[in-house]
């Protein structure tokens, strides 16, 4: 076995490597750009070579660097991760030339599978069903619109050298094919250093599933079942389980059996993923094959117990597969949110800094099942504009789809994260969503169920009441404390009430609180109780109360007369007000929040890239006004109705920074 | 006899109704609460205690001996607020308008009387349409009584003012000399001169808003401390305010069960200050990681936001901070932030309040829109009012402390009590670059050397040991135990006591 291997990677895929590695007896090396100085995986490793500026141009994708961070801590072995040189077979070959093990796949997989076209033919070939498209490369923008119309809208439009969702459009018209095909060719160059662009047909409908195979350099090779991610946003996937709820066995097998064939057809030797789109008749198209470690893999791990990157390394050993496919049984349930450092409340756009709080769940037992959390940041540590904006992979494993689901909702509201925007609430939404409950989600799942994007989670009467009886009890607890306070005039001190009026939503809820020792009971103006436990005291961020013996996980902030709480999604403002108070606060006027309906603000902090209209111009409701870019993705912001620039205050090139005013309309 | 109780209950709840139903209901269409119902708001329920209720005006000009409602347009007494004493005025606008009077005047001198005698703060809440101008004279006279008594009140008791309606002309030097003001957003302003004689004296067009509004004042010229949403918040705002308050000036500051872990760490804040020295950061992170419960009470939070000011506890105790803000003009001292430093600084040490300063400032703002608008003085305000403090003083050095902002910032040299330094502290005269530039005059032209002199300087001087060698840094301590360190440090320091030369009083550079 390897004494020392070296990752060639960051964040969480780095650490989650090392965790392995330390399981092994390997001692392992880190590499890190002047951005990662602190990252937690720097810490992690026993050794670590610092190996440039922060963009991955100039660092983690750099071959030549990390052939001497090689050479300069004598590790035997790579682990590339996911991303950065993962999929580059010029990397593999100069490992290969320097007789260091790559822990992936053969260079000529790579090769063959990397390139979305090629990859393609040698599955046609294989016999494997390929989604109808156009394989030869495209010059430029008249072509693509050309060939758009031929294969017939919706049509995909994708960087060969793509993965992750960059560099990757859909577009529904002339226009939109267009305008596509130029954004993904300047991402597909920025980010791949490699701008060739295909397109193909846009299969409506469709679930993501995809098959994780795992093959040695033996001959020998398994299928370990499949995940599903169908919940993608912008093509970017953000909730992953395993197994599909879709799937059945016949399906199953067929595509694993055909997974392991291709695999086998070209040679592969390591951990792999062959994507398919599965229709709603269950027919299922290859899509691509990932040479590498995928973000979810922690979902197969969950439900068959094996260490995949436990696995990539003995194979890269030379090890034979000591599984066989009969080992392979699915047990359970597992479920993965991507945590991203992306604003729901700002159609997800991008958000960088420091992490002022970060308080993961504990992983190990929760409820009926597991949570595991894979992470490459901390408290205190900062979400960098230079890479991707990625904070955890939350995942929770139980017996059932359901009972995972439950672990995961609660795994979620005691996830604390401050400093930046993130998307907690927006996954915490969707573990929430009846049709995901169901199973029934297709990858427009979220452009779908969230048109207008996410405005927020309005929770139901019931779950209402919960909070607002525990908002009660909490006020009570914090009212009492301050009449503790010294200085008091004697025999003349405060007593605090009973009777509390709880706004919340929109609603009210008289409330009368009756408290012993271990909690209280709530009760109702409709004569209802619910009976609040929980060692909350005043401070604490998180309340971990029962209300009626059932948990409830609440996230704290004080406000004026109440408490900003966070739970299920939920952002409430919650105010508790003696009634005298609630009657007067009554009087006060609601003010409207002032009107920005007639500026373009810019919705992250970013580099202004290009201006598309003029002072005077008449904008129609959709039209492209400018293209941000942020954290390698450009952006583009529309109109949101018809208009009149009236005023332009930035130009390409400037860097502005979140609710900038960037236009005036009149 | 029970004619005469009732003589007395009907006279009751004809002073209760103020105004009359009418003046209620268009006070309230304006999302303003009436005098009495702020003050239930703002006392603990059932606490208030009325005085002069049957006072009446005594004018006979102008048909005024007509219309002379209970009360004169103001409620007068005192109460608790979470079981402290407090003593409240009130002003009903449905009454006169809130008009100013002699009886007014003096029900308001009443209890500022009792207050400084009993020992407890006084709360006005302000909403009044001016001097009682049928009154002539009279209503001037009992201006003027109020403001010597909030002269003769000050730095003895708390004095709060709430801006809750109209506050005009000569109305609003009475809340201008106490020590906080507070304004209700949209239905408060306060001005000298109103728009009409703006109009008149100086042709410039602008409204009460604009002129003197909530905005205005907590943005724009800092009368103001704070602006609330509404009568409802403010008055809750105000009471979480006096939690942190001695009662007077005789008396420790307040103490309250507090759930935090005195020696709580916190490791996120090793990472606080960027590897790169000119990148901005947080510091309100640093303060509501070493408050108890993160609770931060800020005072005057739209102003000079290169320096925070504001209230937090530790242990309990109430301690007032003092921190500048690298996020706003990188931390810099100039006329506004010394200005407002200063002040509350005074506050504190007049209510025995400790005081923690956490210094990162890069020096004074350069310019000649800071001299001639009198930075030397305005500088040497907060200078001043750190040197004649004489609470528990603790500094803690996070980044840059560099030149007479070093000296200003609570040094050891103003005599600070505890003078601590994160590792990353830069204690010196100047930045590097601009100390090799004069140090190595001759060097200027050679861009190479200047940095390899650069160089040199901040090894030498960008780090805390060099004062921690002289004992004006007491010590280098982790960023992570700060709370620890800063709430051991006040914990010592619970019976300071040093005196000071008798004198009049001292002669702060105004």
């Amino acid at each position: 076995m390897f004494d020392k291997i070296l990752i060639a990677n960051r964040g969480e895929i780095a650490c989650r490597v090392i965790k392995t590695a330390r399981k092994m007896g390997i001692k392992t090396v880190a590499v890190y750009s002047d951005a990662d100085k602190h990252a937690l995986h720097v810490e992690m490793a026993d050794e670590a070579v610092h190996i440039g500026p922060p963009a991955a141009n100039q660092s983690y994708i750099v071959i030549d660097k990390i052939m001497d961070a090689i050479k300069q801590t004598g590790a035997q072995a790579v682990h590339p991760g996911y991303g950065f040189l993962s999929e580059n077979p010029k990397f593999a070959l100069a490992l290969e030339a320097a007789g260091v093990a790559f822990i992936g796949p053969p260079v000529k997989a790579i090769e063959a599978m990397g390139d979305k076209i090629t990859s393609k033919k040698i599955a046609q070939e294989a016999n494997v069903s390929t989604v109808p498209g156009y394989m030869g490369l495209i010059g430029d923008a008249d072509e693509a619109v050309k060939i758009s119309g031929e294969i017939g809208y919706p049509v995909m439009i994708k960087a060969s050298a793509g993965g992750g969702g960059k560099g990757m459009r859909i577009a529904w018209n002339d226009e939109e094919a267009r305008e596509g095909f130029q954004s993904s060719k300047n991402e597909a160059a920025n980010s791949f250093g490699d701008d060739r662009i295909f397109i193909e047909k846009f299969v409506t409908q469709p679930r993501h599933i995809e098959i994780q195979v795992l093959c040695d350099a033996h001959g020998n090779g398994v299928y370990l079942h499949e995940r599903e991610c169908s919940i993608q946003r912008r093509n970017q996937k953000v909730v992953e389980e395993a197994p599909s709820p879709f799937l059945d066995p016949e399906t199953r097998k067929a595509m694993g059996e055909q997974s392991v064939a291709l695999a086998k057809a070209v040679g592969y030797a390591s951990a792999g993923t062959v994507e398919f789109i599965v229709d709603g008749d269950r027919n299922f198209y290859f899509l691509e094959m990932n040479t590498r470690l995928q973000v979810e893999h922690p979902v197969t791990e969950l439900i068959t117990g094996i260490d995949l990157v436990e696995q990539m390394i003995r194979v890269a050993n030379g090890e034979p597969l000591s599984i066989t496919q009969d080992d392979l049984k699915i047990n359970g349930w597992a479920i993965e949110n991507r945590l991203y450092a992306e604003d729901p409340y700002r159609g997800f756009l991008p958000s960088i800094g420091r992490l002022t709080r970060y308080r993961p769940p504990a992983e190990g037992p929760l409820g009926a099942g597991i949570v595991r959390n894979d992470t490459g940041v901390f408290e205190g540590g900062e979400i960098s504009m230079y890479y991707d904006p990625m904070i955890a992979k939350l995942c929770t494993w139980a017996p059932t789809r359901l009972e995972a689901i439950e672990v995961m909702r609660n795994a979620l509201d005691s996830f604390e994260v401050e400093g930046i925007g993130h998307n907690l609430p927006f996954v915490a939404a969707v573990m929430d969503h009846p049709k995901f409950i169901a199973g029934e989600m297709t990858t427009a799942f979220i452009e779908e169920e969230y048109p207008e994007g996410f405005e927020g989670v309005t929770l139901a009467e019931a779950e209402l009441k919960r909070v607002a009886a525990a908002a009660a009890a909490m006020n009570r607890v914090a009212e009492i404390r301050r009449t503790r306070v010294t200085g008091r005039l004697g025999n003349h001190e405060r007593r605090v009430g009973s009777d509390w009026v709880v706004s919340v939503q929109g609603a009210q809820f008289e409330t009368s609180i009756d408290a012993d020792h271990d909690g209280a009971t709530v009760s109702f103006a409709d004569g209802s109780k619910l009976r609040v436990e929980g060692n909350w005291t005043p401070g604490d961020n998180l309340a971990r109360m029962t209300v009626d013996a059932v948990p409830l996980v609440l996230k704290v902030d004080k406000i004026t007369q109440g408490f900003r709480l966070r739970t299920r999604g939920a952002d409430l403002k919650v105010n508790v007000r003696s009634p005298r108070q609630a009657e007067l606060s009554a009087l006060m006027i609601e003010k409207l929040p002032p009107d920005t309906s007639r500026l373009l603000l810019c919705p992250m902090p970013g580099l202004i890239v290009k201006i598309n209209v003029e002072v005077g111009q008449e904008v129609q409701e959709g039209q492209a006004l400018c293209t941000i870019e942020a954290m390698k993705m450009e952006n583009i912001l529309r109109a949101e109705r018809k208009g009149v620039v009236a005023k332009i205050n930035a130009g390409p090139g400037d860097s502005l920074a979140v609710d900038e005013v960037i236009m005036e309309f009149e | 006899m029970k004619d005469i109780l009732q003589e007395l209950q009907d006279r009751r709840e004809n002073a209760r109704l103020g105004g009359g139903q009418k003046r209620i209901d268009s006070q309230h269409a304006k999302g303003k609460l009436t005098a009495r119902e702020r003050i239930e708001l703002l006392l603990d329920e059932g606490s208030f205690e009325e005085y002069d209720t049957f006072v009446a005006h005594r004018c006979t000009d102008f048909g005024m001996e007509n219309n002379r409602p209970y009360g004169d347009g103001v409620v007068t007494g005192w109460g608790t607020i979470n079981g402290r004493m407090v003593y409240v005025f009130s002003q009903d606008f449905t009454v006169l308008g809130g008009s100013v009077s002699d009886t007014h005047a003096r029900k308001i001198c009443k209890i500022m009387d009792m207050a400084v005698q009993n020992g407890a703060p006084v709360i006005g809440l302000n909403d009044s349409g001016g001097a009682r101008i049928q009154e002539g004279v009279d209503a001037l006279a009992g201006y003027a009584e109020i403001f010597q008594r909030n002269i003769e009140a000050s730095g003895v008791i708390p004095q709060i003012s709430v801006i809750m309606g109209p506050c005009a002309g000569g109305a609003v030097y009475s809340p201008a000399m106490t020590d906080f003001i507070f304004m209700v957003k949209d239905t408060s302003y306060m001005f000298v001169t109103g728009p009409d004689v703006v109009k008149t004296v100086t042709n410039e067009i602008v409204t009460a808003e604009e002129l003197g509004g909530a905005s205005t004042h907590t943005r724009k010229s800092s009368v103001a401390d704070g602006a609330f949403e509404n009568d409802v918040e403010a008055l809750a705002e105000v009471r979480r305010l006096v939690d942190f308050l001695p009662l007077h000036n005789r008396e420790k500051p307040p103490v309250r069960p507090f759930f935090d872990e005195v020696d709580r760490i916190e490791a996120s804040l090793d990472t606080l200050i960027p590897d790169n020295p000119n990148m901005p950061y947080d510091m309100k992170e640093l303060i509501t990681k070493v408050a108890d419960e993160g609770d931060f009470y800020e005072i005057q939070r739209d102003f000079a936001g290169n320096i925070l000011t504001g209230f937090i506890r530790l242990e309990g105790q109430t301690v007032g901070v003092v921190a500048n803000q690298p996020m706003v003009l990188a931390g810099v001292l100039d006329i506004d932030s010394s200005r407002k430093a200063a002040r509350f600084v005074r506050f504190c040490d007049c209510f025995e309040i400790p005081i923690l300063t956490l210094v990162d400032v890069p020096g004074f703002l350069p310019g000649t829109s800071q001299e001639y608008n009198g930075v030397i003085k305005h500088g040497a305000k907060l200078l001043f009012a750190y040197g004649e403090a004489t609470v528990p003083m603790v500094t803690v050095i996070t980044r840059k402390a560099y030149g007479g902002a070093y000296d200003v910032m609570a040094s050891k040299h103003l005599r600070a009590d505890v003078n601590y330094a994160w590792p990353t502290a830069q204690i010196a005269v100047m930045g590097a670059k601009g100390a090799a530039e004069i140090i190595h005059r001759a060097d200027l032209g050679d861009p190479g050397k200047i940095q390899a002199h650069a160089d040199e300087y901040e090894d030498r001087f960008a780090n805390p040991f060099i004062a921690a060698e002289r004992g004006f840094i007491d010590e280098v301590i982790q960023p992570r135990s700060t709370r620890r360190r800063v709430a051991k440090a006040f914990a010592m320091l619970r019976n300071k006591s040093r005196q000071t030369p008798w004198k009049k009083h001292n002669n702060i550079p105004l």
